[in-house]
């Protein structure tokens, strides 16, 4: 029977939570890393191996990596840097992916690595050098609390040297030619601040993939987003939602027309509008949205999601699984329809991944 | 031979590596690189480029502040710090 395995980054470290297909009971192990702070983990399937992007206060950043689901664990930061003399300084690893037998690892500043020996080396592949806003957006007077550099990397799921990234606080950029090359993807998004170059300086806080593999969708800092030319250009479909803002997003596996968010209160609170926890879905694309509460919170729950802190399985009814900044992990086997917290006591959560192993 | 003293957060992520130990160096900056030699990588946990300390390590040599640059003798007490800081 398959296992279903939750990597759950924490502001202390990262848990391991594990059920079978049926998604109803979980085990709860952890904290890994020493307790340092996680800001994504994930499984990749190929290497079997589990990979935590994480940065401590004391100790600096680094990748640590378990073969065997967190019974062991390694780290290592050898070439996660850019150098003694440039103008950049590595603050953080803030966001891995793993395809196509490698890492990519965005770090802030912002900047792309890459290791192909599974996490023991890495080397700097790009910093978007020439793009429009490069020479802005590593300025700190620039960057809000916490920031993130380059929170997330999408890889194309066919084509290696194909990926897009997230410049936070400036927009999406894609390369077709691994990094040498780069186009900002923003056409059509909205920006409610002035901008210098219109085709940069848009808030894009998470970007998810169809399963044609052609549309995307994003949450951004102003409105959801959906794409049906892989970026090229964006339509906003945020009516019928309780606000434009949030941080996390979810498409499903099987259905191109189907997405999840979870909108957030826009000001600095960033939580759930009037304490009702709610995911909410779109089956038609982002014509209609649908409030899914069932099992949640509806009253007193003032909880945030950050932008990893969704994902989806890709089982034949798919399970949801969204983690909050009070530790409280909610999951779903049908589809976001009905909800359970399975687990109640973790750290403040940055990032959720599923993966489910034969 | 300088007598070595590390943080508790450092020794549990390098297997093997101790609390106490002693190496033979005629520098902070040389005995970090003397660890590293046997537990690659924890040069990066205590440095950042430059190289300097990172700013929440501090390193005092009998008992006075030190940083990279400041001399060993023969029985010197090197104290590593990682700063009560954090919540």
């Amino acid at each position: 029977m398959a296992r279903v395995v939750l990597l759950v980054g924490t502001r202390k470290g990262c848990f391991v939570l594990e059920s079978d297909a049926e998604r109803r009971d979980w085990s709860v192990r952890g904290p890994f890393c020493e307790g340092w702070p996680v800001y994504h983990a994930i499984y990749d399937p190929d290497s079997e191996t589990i990979f935590a992007a994480a940065a401590s206060e004391w100790h600096g950043s680094a990748v640590w990596r378990s073969p065997d689901l967190g019974e062991t664990w390694e780290h290592s930061s050898e070439g996660l840097t850019y150098g003694e003399d440039g103008d950049l300084k590595l603050s953080k690893v803030s966001g891995v992916s793993a395809a196509h037998g490698r890492l990519l690892v965005g770090a802030e500043a912002a900047g792309v690595f890459e290791s192909t020996d599974g996490g023991k080396t890495f080397s700097l592949k790009s910093t978007l050098d020439g793009q429009p806003g490069r020479d802005a957006w590593n300025v700190p007077s620039n960057q809000p609390p916490g920031h993130l550099g380059m929170p997330a990397i999408l890889p194309h799921p066919d084509d290696p040297k194909r990926f897009w990234v997230i410049v936070q606080g400036f927009g999406i950029f894609e390369t077709t030619d691994d990094g040498e090359t780069w186009t900002p993807r923003n056409k059509g998004l909205r920006a409610d601040w002035p901008l210098e170059d219109e085709r940069v300086g848009y808030c894009v806080h998470k970007m998810v993939m169809a399963p044609d593999k052609e549309r995307l969708y994003q949450q951004n800092h102003v409105g959801m987003h959906r794409s049906d030319d892989a970026g090229l250009t964006w339509t906003e479909i945020t009516d019928g939602l309780p606000t434009e803002f949030g941080f996390a997003a979810a498409a499903h596996p099987h259905d191109r027309d189907s997405f999840y968010v979870i909108p957030l209160d826009p000001g600095h609170g960033r939580v759930m509008p009037d304490g009702h926890a709610s995911v909410w879905r779109t089956r038609d694309a982002g014509s209609t949205w649908q409030r899914l509460d069932q099992g949640l919170p509806h009253e007193d729950a003032h909880l945030g999601v950050l932008r990893e802190g969704m994902a989806i399985d890709a089982l034949d009814s798919p399970g949801l699984y969204f983690g909050t900044s009070t530790g409280q992990v909610f999951a779903s086997a049908d589809e976001g329809d009905s909800w359970s917290e399975i687990a109640s006591y973790l750290p403040a959560i940055s990032s959720v991944e599923v993966a489910v192993l034969d | 031979m300088a007598e070595l003293h590390l943080p508790a957060t450092l020794p549990p992520l390098f297997p093997g590596l101790p609390r106490e130990l002693d190496v033979e160096a005629g520098s902070v900056d040389e005995a970090i690189g003397r660890l590293d030699e046997q537990w690659p990588g924890l040069r990066d946990r205590l440095c950042e480029p430059g190289p300097k300390l990172r700013r929440h390590i501090r390193v005092y040599v009998d008992r006075g502040p030190a940083e990279l640059t400041t001399e060993l003798e023969t029985g010197s007490r090197v104290d590593v710090i990682a700063a009560i800081s954090g919540g």
